[in-house]
């Protein structure tokens, strides 16, 4: 078991002529992915090193298969791309794009949601279940198959825990970047639900950073419904109120979104949270001594 | 991208909101100009990306041209907040009767936007909220229904709105508040006070308005808005470089790649005792070029002692990180700045090959990012 992509995921690359697209639609293939289409509005009847491209997600759907979708496209095209998505059937779309407007995922957030779909990101590095299945851009060589389910906000962050985890011999159920925008597809709760159902993650780690209050969501949850193990590492201790550290959503406003208030959260409902990713790949060997 | 009361003005203006009229100056001339043509009593406004101007003397009330000039001067070059006076709003002065608030923001923690609206205007709205929550009626839109008349009932009827014009007014408000939000990408469009003069007309006394600039494509007229003089003069240049900074107050310039990588590294330069001088995110890409950017950025803080690269190669790799720094050796003087080099991740070995052989004295290569962090404080001492 491992959640959101595994040996079931058929992918469809929505931009996988272009050069991200291709180069990264090709690299999840290598890593043994089921790439079973690409999607370029006008290069339909083409194809990228044997796969097939067509027109429209629909066809995708029709005549590849495809049950998940990665998107590639720039950021104003981002939305009408996930929509084509959802509608063509789509059960898993993780979107990669950076910079989408937040009013386009407003929008897309209300219309995916009771539709039952599965969303990762905008903003994202992907899902990775290692030795099964790597839909983005994570570089699943830094990683190993395991039981400690690995969820975060941030890519380059969660590669520097995931190594940490490696180097101390752990090894990873799924790593699953939820991005870095004020609105995503995912919340913490919605992965840690399925982590929850998961028999093969015992051990949860939760990367989150400043802004909104997705870490104080996920920290009643945790209280109220989990009983896998979670812990935690915050980052943007030293960030300074009103301003976006590299991410969109990544901002104290006024006071509140704060690391301290975060970390205060998840320590209310015991929950232990590292003060370097040092610590938190420590943390994590000592609980699964 | 925060906009000034003038400019959010000028979008309430578009989509049929009362404002008073006015004009923009930016120097004493240009003030005396304005009062000649507007006539009256007027009132003269910095203009500042920061709250609380009016206490630190950045409003005032002036009738005829040298008033007008002898206030502009008074005001022009205050410091307020850290924020310098240089640009001015001179507008019709307005007789007020009552002072409502009302506001429309992006919730991310509800995913809709909310409006909020009290007839306690005037005041912080933080206050408001903090001390007679019960006096703020706070509602949220369901974007795929969009705004319904009703939802400006809600808001009028519950902040306890009587008189049947003034419902009618903030009715229309309300409306357009939500176009201008929806039209311009707005995360937040704020009028506070939302005034009720003498004869019974509501009109927008201030704005404070909120772009996604992640939207600005789609509003090149308002990106244009952005004055690059307001920022930090390191952040500015940071942005016409396309890098990603934010300045801090220490003497560890730090470069990471990723925005959750590079934040952590802050903390963690402060966590081993330093003190972090900078944010700078080199992105998912990090080119030798883009090095080379980030660097000059960051070395234009003169109170940087040292440098620490923190990468781990996913995207970006290493061997081009290496011959970034290389390069920037080269081009820039970096002579005074010991360079402290963590990399992991692709291609991080050819990296660490080509810093090794350059063998520059400056240049401290580390093997963990707790490591690399603490050398940096080190040699920043």
């Amino acid at each position: 078991m491992a959640i959101v992509v595994d040996n079931d995921t058929r992918l469809v690359v929505q931009g996988l002529t272009g050069s991200e697209g291709r180069f990264h639609g090709l690299r999840n293939r290598a890593y043994g992915t089921n790439l079973v289409a690409g999607v370029t509005p006008g290069k339909g009847g083409q194809d990228v090193d044997g796969v097939p491209v067509f027109d429209t997600v629909a066809d995708a759907v029709d005549k590849a298969g495809a049950n998940t979708s990665l998107i590639f496209v720039p950021a104003r095209f981002a939305g009408d791309a996930m929509y084509e998505a959802i509608d063509a059937g789509i059960e898993t779309v993780i979107c990669i794009t950076e910079h989408v407007p937040v009013h386009d995922m407003l929008g897309i957030y209300t219309y995916f949601r009771p539709k039952g779909v599965t969303m990762v990101g905008p903003n994202c590095p992907g899902v990775l279940s290692p030795g099964k299945a790597n839909v983005g851009i994570i570089p699943a060589e830094i990683f190993s198959e395991g039981v400690v389910g690995l969820v975060s906000r941030s890519g380059t962050l969660t590669y520097q825990i995931g190594h940490e985890l490696t180097q101390l011999g752990l090894g990873n159920s799924t790593i699953v970047g939820i991005g870095g925008d004020p609105i995503v597809g995912s919340s913490f709760i919605d992965i840690l639900e399925k982590f929850e159902a998961d028999p093969e993650t015992e051990l949860i780690v939760l990367v989150g950073e400043i802004g909104g209050d997705e870490e104080e969501k996920a920290a009643q949850y945790i209280g109220e419904h989990m009983t896998t193990p979670v812990l935690a590492y915050i980052a943007g201790f030293s960030a300074p109120p009103g301003k976006a550290m590299g991410h969109a959503g990544a901002i104290i406003s006024g006071s509140s979104g704060t690391a301290v208030a975060k970390k205060e959260a998840l320590e209310a409902k015991g929950i232990e949270v590292g003060a370097t990713p040092t610590e938190v790949a420590q943390l994590v060997a000592k609980r699964l001594k | 991208m925060d906009l000034y009361e003038y400019q959010g003005k000028e979008l309430f203006k578009r989509v049929g909101i009362p404002v008073s009229e006015g004009r923009r100056a930016d120097s004493p001339q240009d003030a005396r100009a304005a009062a000649q043509e507007l006539g009256g009593q007027l009132v003269v406004k910095a203009q500042v990306l920061t709250g609380g101007r009016g206490k630190a003397g950045g409003v005032k009330l002036a009738e005829g041209a040298d008033d007008v000039e002898q206030k502009a001067k008074d005001i022009l070059g205050l410091d307020i907040n850290g924020h310098v006076v240089r640009r001015l709003w001179i507008e019709r002065a307005s007789d007020i009767e009552r002072e409502y608030y009302l506001s429309i923001t992006l919730d991310r923690g509800a995913k809709k936007p909310l409006f909020m609206f009290t007839t306690q205007g005037g005041v912080e709205i933080e206050q408001i909220a903090e001390e007679r929550p019960e006096a703020l009626v706070r509602l949220h839109v369901d974007p795929s229904e969009g705004f319904q008349p009703w939802v400006a009932r809600r808001l009028i009827y519950g902040g306890g709105v009587t008189d049947p014009s003034e419902q009618k007014q903030i009715t229309s408000i309300v409306e357009k508040l939500y176009r201008a939000f929806v039209e311009f990408d707005a995360v937040l469009c704020e009028i506070n006070p939302l005034i009720v003069t003498p004869d019974g007309t509501v009109k927008a006394l201030d704005s404070k308005f909120t772009v996604d600039d992640n939207a600005l494509f789609r509003h090149p007229d308002v990106a244009e808005m952005r004055d690059t003089a307001a920022a930090d003069p390191i952040e500015a240049f940071a942005r016409e470089k396309g890098v990603t900074y934010v300045k801090l107050d220490g003497s560890v310039g730090i470069i990471g790649n990723g925005a959750g990588l590079a934040m952590s590294t802050v903390d963690v330069v402060a966590h081993v005792g330093g003190r972090p001088a900078n944010f700078c995110d080199l992105g998912g890409g990090g080119s030798a070029e883009g090095v080379v950017d980030a660097l000059e950025v960051i070395t234009r803080d003169p109170q940087v002692k040292s440098i620490f690269f923190n990468i781990f190669g996913g995207i970006t790799r290493g061997d081009e990180v290496a011959r970034g720094i290389l390069e920037a050796l080269d081009r820039l003087d970096m002579s005074k700045y010991p360079i402290v080099v963590r990399l992991d991740g692709t291609n991080a070995e050819e990296g660490r090959r080509l810093l090794a052989e350059a063998g520059n004295p400056n240049i401290h290569p580390e093997a963990t990012m707790l490591d690399g962090a603490r050398r940096a404080v080190e040699l920043a001492a």
